[in-house]
């Protein structure tokens, strides 16, 4: 069996910077200065947050799931990792998970991966990858599709078999879990709080996500 | 139709031809071939891993998968594989990480057996098509294979490949191919040692309907179907 190591923040929701409840699926584009302290709390459970972080001055510099894993030498996020960007930099550091457990594996669903996985009708669903493409659009600065990578699914579990099976399994997320992450440079966070009807990411029912940033 | 040999720590790139097939052949044994690939007539349209391993419920890839694109499309059918297991999660290693690792070795001192590394290596390649860091994808590495435990710890597994071991990429569309032979990154070897790699591009017939990649699984199937649709009118 899996250890989950939980670590609680001491930080006081009623000292944030900043408060924002993420409706179940909306979009969210915001700045997170260096030394920032950002936390999404799955208010209702089992909720997907589709997440990808970039350098606020270099969108070229984004989050690598691949070297962020390769780095760490484990395929699940939780308190301590390092999020690792493309060109190698540390982005921010997770520092409290009531969780234990958050999946970068599973990318992020799309109006084309859902016609693939389910039917060929299903283009017409909503879905992360959609959300982000509107987000990047109304951000400009100059990003576009190739912007839209390999994401965080903070509070999914995609657990990898010794046979090198991947699977989906429950959420091992539950009504107010959150995860908290300190910013290492200046980030743009891009979030898509999943609005996957097709499989249980969501158990169904996608709900509400709470933004929080601590100065 | 025609066949190169790159040595170890080595960079290519190709328009692949739809129903071609790229076959990459481990000369001996232990070699690493890092590999990203687009729609050559729109690169937009690209390599997405976590798109191919859902779709397929794997975090292996071997004969019968299909790679990819995040627009639904089958870039790459593995027709066959004498190896059995190519990694598609480790990433690739940078100049940073290959000095840490075996020391400094520059052009200016070794010409041409300088230390080379993945990241450079797909940066050069993908300029000549035009493309840059923001068209880095997450990438394939066929030869080699990670091991992941109950806890999510990845580890290398040595001897994954044995020399002469083989696997074919079909093209299902036109494709463009971006590789490099340099070392796995999670490759424990403390010597700078990245393997030769045969490329041969080989005339190959479009699949039939009872292709073994196409039915694969359902999702394959219907990865096809929308690759096929690109085609329509032609």
């Amino acid at each position: 069996m899996s250890t989950f190591i939980l670590t609680e923040s001491k930080l006081d929701p009623a000292k944030a910077v900043y408060d924002f409840t993420l409706l179940a699926g909306d979009g969210w584009m915001h700045e997170i200065k260096r030394g920032q302290t950002v936390r999404i709390v799955d208010l209702e459970g089992n909720q997907a947050v589709d997440t990808l972080f970039y350098n606020a001055h270099d969108l070229t510099d984004r989050y690598s799931a691949q070297d962020t894993i390769r780095e760490q030498g484990g395929i699940y996020l939780t308190t301590g990792t390092k999020l690792i960007s493309s060109e190698g930099n540390v982005l921010a550091t997770i520092v409290a998970d009531t969780c234990g457990r958050h999946d970068t594996l599973g990318g992020a669903c799309a109006a084309e991966s859902n016609q693939v996985r389910y039917a060929l009708d299903k283009r017409f669903m909503h879905s992360c990858r959609d959300t982000f493409m509107l987000q990047i659009s109304r951000w400009g600065h100059g990003a576009t599709k190739c912007d839209i990578t390999h994401n965080i699914n903070f509070f999914m579990n995609v657990p990898v078999t010794p046979e090198g099976k991947l699977s989906f399994e429950d959420g091992v997320s539950a009504g107010g879990h959150y995860v908290e992450l300190r910013a290492e440079m200046d980030l743009i966070c891009l979030i898509s709080n999943c609005p996957q009807l097709n499989n249980p990411c969501n158990a169904y029912n996608p709900t509400p996500v709470r933004l929080l940033i601590w100065n | 139709m025609f066949e190169e040999n790159l040595p170890g720590g080595g960079l290519w790139s190709w328009r692949l031809r739809r129903h071609t097939t790229l076959r990459l052949t481990d000369v001996e044994g232990g070699a690493n071939v890092s590999l990203m690939a687009y729609d050559a007539a729109e690169p937009l349209d690209r390599l997405n891993l976590p798109d191919t391993l859902k779709a397929q419920y794997t975090a292996r890839l071997t004969r019968g998968h299909v790679l990819m694109s995040d627009m639904g499309h089958a870039l790459l059918s593995i027709t066959a594989d004498t190896c059995g297991w190519h990694d598609p999660l480790g990433g690739h290693g940078n100049a940073a990480m290959t000095e840490k690792k075996f020391g400094e070795a520059t052009y200016q001192e070794k010409r041409n057996d300088w230390y080379r590394n993945a990241h450079d290596n797909f940066l050069i390649e993908l300029g000549k098509h035009g493309l840059g860091k923001r068209d880095l994808v997450a990438n394939v590495n066929f030869f080699s294979r990670l091991d992941v435990d109950a806890e999510g710890r990845m580890k290398f597994h040595a001897g994954n490949s044995k020399a002469g071991d083989t696997v074919d990429l079909r093209a299902e569309m036109n494709v463009l191919v971006v590789l490099n032979t340099c070392q796995h990154p999670l490759d424990p070897n403390p010597q700078y040692a990245p393997k030769p790699v045969k490329l041969t591009v080989l005339q190959t017939p479009a699949p039939a309907p009872d292709d073994f990649c196409r039915n694969f699984r359902g999702e394959n199937q219907r990865s096809f179907i929308l690759t096929e649709r690109l085609f329509l009118g032609a």
